[in-house]
Order: structure tokens, then C-alpha cells, then sequence
């Protein structure tokens, strides 16, 4: 029956160049990087072997236990505040805006699309201090309150971070979710707000456990994009203060390109890479385990 | 893997949702949703406004003056600025050289490799689909090094050949995905029907396969070019020559090229950059969103 859909040399043709181009540019060089964490050197000036050096560096190094410290920080906390202010953006779509939503909707997703780099550059000028006061500094003045430095230490630094993030793609995380919230049978909501449920009672017992498949699947993906945070911090503080705002992204770019130590920056991407799948998959078997339990 | 989380539902929900169903402090609600409301459109246009209006003040104006305050006089000149002696038109020929031929080749590709997958049928399919997965995990650094090695041994360097092969390549996973997840709407038996051999196969793909997946190819397309357009990690690696910086490059380092920041074409170099993409968010903002929501969607 699929004799003509079983064609082998159709099927080279279709598939052949897509996995020869994603072969040679992502599978190759991924296990080619493993191997130059071995290594010490650049393209420049050749590699030399260095055994485990480049492991036992990567334990000792607190430039990179402070890297590792600060991806995680980040990752949690830009990960909880998308979903939440998304889901927050949802629950206004759904339940207050109703059919007048989509309007809204459109509007609050724009930054998404907006480069990053632009971004970043805007809102350093937003929160800057000199030489000129920026509107948020301003309007700190405005209700009698000092000037913030933003950028002057890494504990406000890190917050601008935060901020800029979350005015990113909180109107992504909203139209992800609001797909999960429609999904809600309304006889469902009816017959629970018959039975007195209303307000934050109907969300934590009735919205929130039917969202949950799709509340999970917007935290793989967000945590999954903030472990790999480069864009927005390159942009916007270059890991400044000192090294106060670097992730392990940077530091493995600094590394490589500014110190030209591709052994050692290697051993950083793979280090980040093993971060990025073991956080996945914890976050993977939480959502299942509560999912069967729910 | 449920892509496509279907947003065509939100018309028919939204229908009886405001059927019945009144709250009952019905005006209090109403005042304190306006407020979010408005909270809302100050967050998300404000900071837009304030840098269009800042991109026209002179550098004295922007310095001296109150950041509330309208431009003294509008200096439209800024844009040419920064447009030639900020080299912002290079940097955007340069996108436009490096964007263009890769969102072609993943488009390409992905789509044949879409249809391999989807419609095809032979052994070890499901395992490509998940080799191909994988590298939507995978960060870029671990990819780097290594390709700039081969790009440098190649003399690739010094060209925009190394950005166009490594945007397709890293292109490709979530399309093929994405272009699979879509030829699942497209029945088998049609192709089964309108050939006979190999080659009637490969014709029936190009001329009965991609008008019905049209859109589909609109929405991933956005979606890359969204990605690509945007990217600076991989434009920052392999742009070592100040002439073949992207828009992203260039705008990073755009306080070089003048001495003293000047901060009216700084910003017009801004709005250049985020209002290129805003006009294509403002024509074809249900296919982006959709695009880019289902491509997440991906667990």
C-alpha cells in the first residue's frame, strides 16, 4: 500500500540535505566541542592536549561557581515572574475582558518580536542616572525618593535584568496560557461558582488545576530560555558591575573570544549545556509526578 | 507533542463565555480592570514613546532638559545620521544578506524534511524527528568554537557565509518540527493517489504538498526571521570585520563610530532596528503570535 510513499530515493532527497546541513553545523561540532574540552589553545595558535586540566579548573575556578550561581538566580526567578505575570494577563483575558480580549492580547505580546539588543539598550536608558536622569529616576524624584545608581551595583543590576525580561514576554507567556484557560469547559466554572467557589478560590481549585499541563509546558520553555540568557544581559549591563551579572554563557564567550582559552571555554559550554537538560528534566518529573496526582 | 494549541478556539469560547455569567460587583470589577488596563498600555507604549520622542532631540536638548519634556526642536536628522555615519544602512544590508538566503535554505529544507517525516513512510523516522529535537535544546556555545575553527580553515572568515550556514543549521530543528507537526492536517492517501513512482512523489511535493501547507510556511518563516533577525550570540562570534556587522552587532557597538555618545542617533538607530520589526508585527501579528506560541508548545 505505501510502496510510492516508501520510495527510498525520494526519501534521501527530501530528508538528505536538511539532515547534511544540521549534521555538519549542530551534531558534529556539538561532540567536536567535547572533544576540545580536552584541549588548550585556539584556531589562531593550534590546541594542545590537557588531559582533565580544563575539569579540575572548572571545580577550583569561582569565577565559574559565581556564573553558575548567578543562571540559576536569574533562571528561577525570570521564570517565575513570566509565567506569573503571564498567567495574571490571562486570567484578566479570560475572565474580565472576555470577547474584547484579542485586541489586548495583541498588544501585550509586541516586545516578543522586538530585538533584543534594542531592548536592552532602551531600558538602560530608561533606568540611567547620568548624564541624564532617565524616566524611572525620574519618576522616583517625582514621589521624593533619591536616585537609583541601576547599574551601579549587581543586586539592582540584577533587578533591571528581571524587570526587562519579564516587560518582554510576559505577553508571550499570556497568550500561551490563555490557549490553557479557554481550553476550560465553562459548564465547569458554572457549576462551581453554583457551588459558592468565586474570585481566588475558583482559580486555585478549579482554573489552576486544569491550566496545570499547559502551565508546565510555558515553565520547560521559559526555564529552558532563561538557563541560556545572553542577548539581554550582552545588551544591557555586559555582565557589569565587574563580573556581578555574568552568566555561564558569557563567561564561556569571554572566555573563548576576549581570553582565547577555547579548551577551557568548551569545558563552560558543555558544563551549561549539562545544566540546561538536568534542570529540563527535573522540572519534567515534577510536572508528571503532580500531574498523576492531581 | 501537542504544537499548534489551538488559538481558532479562542473565537468560539469567547462567544459564550460573555453569554450568561454576570459577576455580580459588576462596577467595581469594571473600574479596577480599566486601571489594570491602563497600567498596562503605559508599561507596554510608554517606553516605546519615549524613545521615538527622544530620537529627535539634539544632544544638548536630550542632556540639559527634563526627560518628560517634548523635543525643543525635532532634529529628523538624526535618522540620516545615524542611517550613514552610524552605518546603520550597512548594518541592515548586512542582516538583510545574512537573514534572506538562510530563512530561504531552512525554509527549504525544512519543509523536505517535514514532508520526509510526516508523509513518507519508512523505518527510523521517529528516531530523525527525535535526533532533530535535540537540537532545540542544545545552547549555541556548545556549537561555536568548533565552527569557527572550520569557517576559519575554510577562508570562510571575513565573509557572511559563516553566519548564513550556521542560521540554517540552527534553524532547521524547530522547523522541521514544526513543518512535520503540519503535514499531520495533510492526508497521506492524496499523494498515494496523484503518483506512481519516485519522481512522482517528488513532483507531487512540490506542486500538491506546498500550496496546502502555505501558511504554515508563512508562520515558520516569521518565526525565523524573527529568531535570526534578532540573534546576536552567533552574529557576535562570526562578525569579526566592522564591515559585515548585523544590525544587532552594529547597534551594540553604535557609541564607536561617533567619539562622544551622540545620543539623538542612538536612539533613531534604536527605533530603526525595533520599528523594522514592529511594521511586521502590525500586518501580520495573528500568524506571529501563533507561530511563535505553537513552536513552544513543543513538550
Amino acid at each position: 500500500m505505501h510502496r510510492v510513499l516508501g520510495d527510498r530515493r525520494a526519501i534521501a532527497i527530501l530528508i538528505g540535505p536538511a539532515l547534511l546541513v544540521y549534521s555538519l553545523i549542530m551534531l558534529i561540532p556539538m561532540v567536536w566541542s567535547l572533544g576540545y574540552s580536552f584541549t588548550k589553545g585556539n584556531t589562531i595558535d593550534g590546541f594542545t592536549g590537557n588531559g582533565v586540566a580544563n575539569f579540575t579548573r572548572l571545580f577550583d575556578d569561582p569565577a565559574v561557581g559565581d556564573a553558575l550561581w548567578f543562571t540559576l538566580k536569574y533562571a528561577v526567578v525570570v521564570t517565575i515572574g513570566q509565567v506569573l505575570a503571564g498567567y495574571l494577563l490571562a486570567l484578566l483575558y479570560v475572565f474580565f475582558l472576555k470577547r474584547a480580549s484579542a485586541l489586548v492580547r495583541t498588544l501585550a505580546f509586541f516586545p516578543v518580536v522586538l530585538p533584543t539588543v534594542a531592548v536592552g539598550l532602551l531600558f538602560q536608558k530608561l533606568f540611567q542616572v547620568a548624564p541624564q536622569t532617565g524616566p524611572v529616576n525620574s519618576l522616583l524624584n517625582a514621589v521624593g525618593l533619591e536616585s537609583i545608581d541601576w547599574f551601579g551595583t549587581a543586586g539592582h543590576a540584577f533587578w533591571v535584568l528581571v524587570i526587562m525580561d519579564v516587560w518582554r514576554s510576559m505577553g508571550f507567556y499570556a497568550v500561551l496560557l490563555f490557549a490553557g484557560l479557554v481550553d476550560i469547559p465553562e459548564e465547569v466554572l458554572e457549576s462551581a461558582r453554583l457551588d459558592g467557589a468565586s474570585g481566588l478560590r475558583l482559580v486555585r481549585h478549579i482554573v489552576m488545576p486544569l491550566s496545570f499541563p499547559v502551565l508546565m509546558s510555558s515553565l520547560i520553555f521559559s526555564i529552558n530560555g532563561t538557563l541560556k540568557v545572553f542577548d539581554s544581559i550582552v545588551a544591557l549591563t555586559n555582565g557589569g558591575p565587574g563580573s556581578g551579572t555574568t552568566p555561564l554563557t558569557l563567561y564561556m564567550f569571554q572566555t573563548s573570544f576576549t581570553y582565547s582559552d577555547y579548551g577551557y571555554g568548551s569545558t563552560i559550554a558543555l558544563l551549561l549545556t549539562v545544566v540546561c537538560l538536568l534542570v529540563t528534566l527535573v522540572v519534567f518529573r515534577i510536572s508528571r509526578r503532580d500531574l498523576t496526582k492531581g | 507533542m501537542a504544537v499548534d494549541m489551538p488559538l481558532t478556539s479562542t473565537a468560539a469560547r469567547g462567544n459564550h463565555a460573555s453569554g450568561d455569567s454576570r459577576p455580580r460587583r459588576r462596577r467595581s470589577g469594571r473600574i479596577w480592570v480599566k486601571l489594570v488596563l491602563g497600567l498596562l498600555l503605559v508599561v507596554e507604549i510608554y517606553p516605546l514613546l519615549w524613545m521615538f520622542l527622544t530620537s529627535l532631540k539634539s544632544n544638548s536638548d536630550y542632556l540639559n532638559n527634563s526627560t518628560w519634556s517634548l523635543p525643543t526642536t525635532w532634529e529628523w536628522g538624526n535618522y540620516s545620521e545615524a542611517w550613514s555615519t552610524g552605518h546603520i544602512g550597512l548594518y541592515v544590508r548586512n542582516s538583510l544578506l545574512a537573514v534572506l538566503p538562510s530563512l530561504a535554505l531552512i525554509l527549504l529544507l525544512g519543509t523536505a524534511a517535514g514532508f520526509a517525516l510526516q508523509i513518507m513512510v519508512w523505518k527510523g523516522r521517529s528516531l530523525t524527528l527525535l535526533i532533530f529535537l535535540a537540537g532545540i535544546m542544545v545552547p549555541s556555545q556548545m556549537i561555536l568554537l568548533p565552527l569557527f575553527t572550520v569557517y576559519f580553515q575554510a577562508g570562510l572568515s571575513g565573509t557572511l557565509w559563516p553566519l548564513i550556514l550556521t542560521y540554517t543549521g540552527t534553524g532547521l530543528p524547530l522547523t522541521v518540527f514544526m513543518m512535520a507537526t503540519y503535514y499531520k492536517t495533510v492526508p497521506r492517501e492524496l499523494f498515494e493517489a496523484a503518483t506512481i513512482d519516485g519522481a512522482g512523489i517528488l513532483r507531487a511535493f512540490w506542486t500538491i504538498s506546498i500550496p496546502m501547507v502555505r501558511n504554515a510556511i508563512l508562520t515558520v518563516g516569521l518565526v525565523q526571521f524573527f529568531f535570526i533577525w534578532n540573534d546576536l550570540l552567533i552574529a557576535l562570534t562570526f562578525t569579526n570585520n566592522q564591515d559585515l556587522r548585523t544590525i544587532q552587532v552594529g547597534l551594540l557597538n553604535f557609541t564607536g563610530d561617533f567619539g562622544a555618545t551622540q545620543y539623538g542617533p542612538l536612539f533613531a538607530a534604536i527605533c530603526i532596528n525595533v520599528f523594522g520589526t514592529l511594521v511586521i508585527y502590525l500586518f501580520l501579528n495573528q500568524k506571529v503570535m501563533k507561530g511563535l506560541t505553537g513552536g513552544a508548545v513543543k513538550g
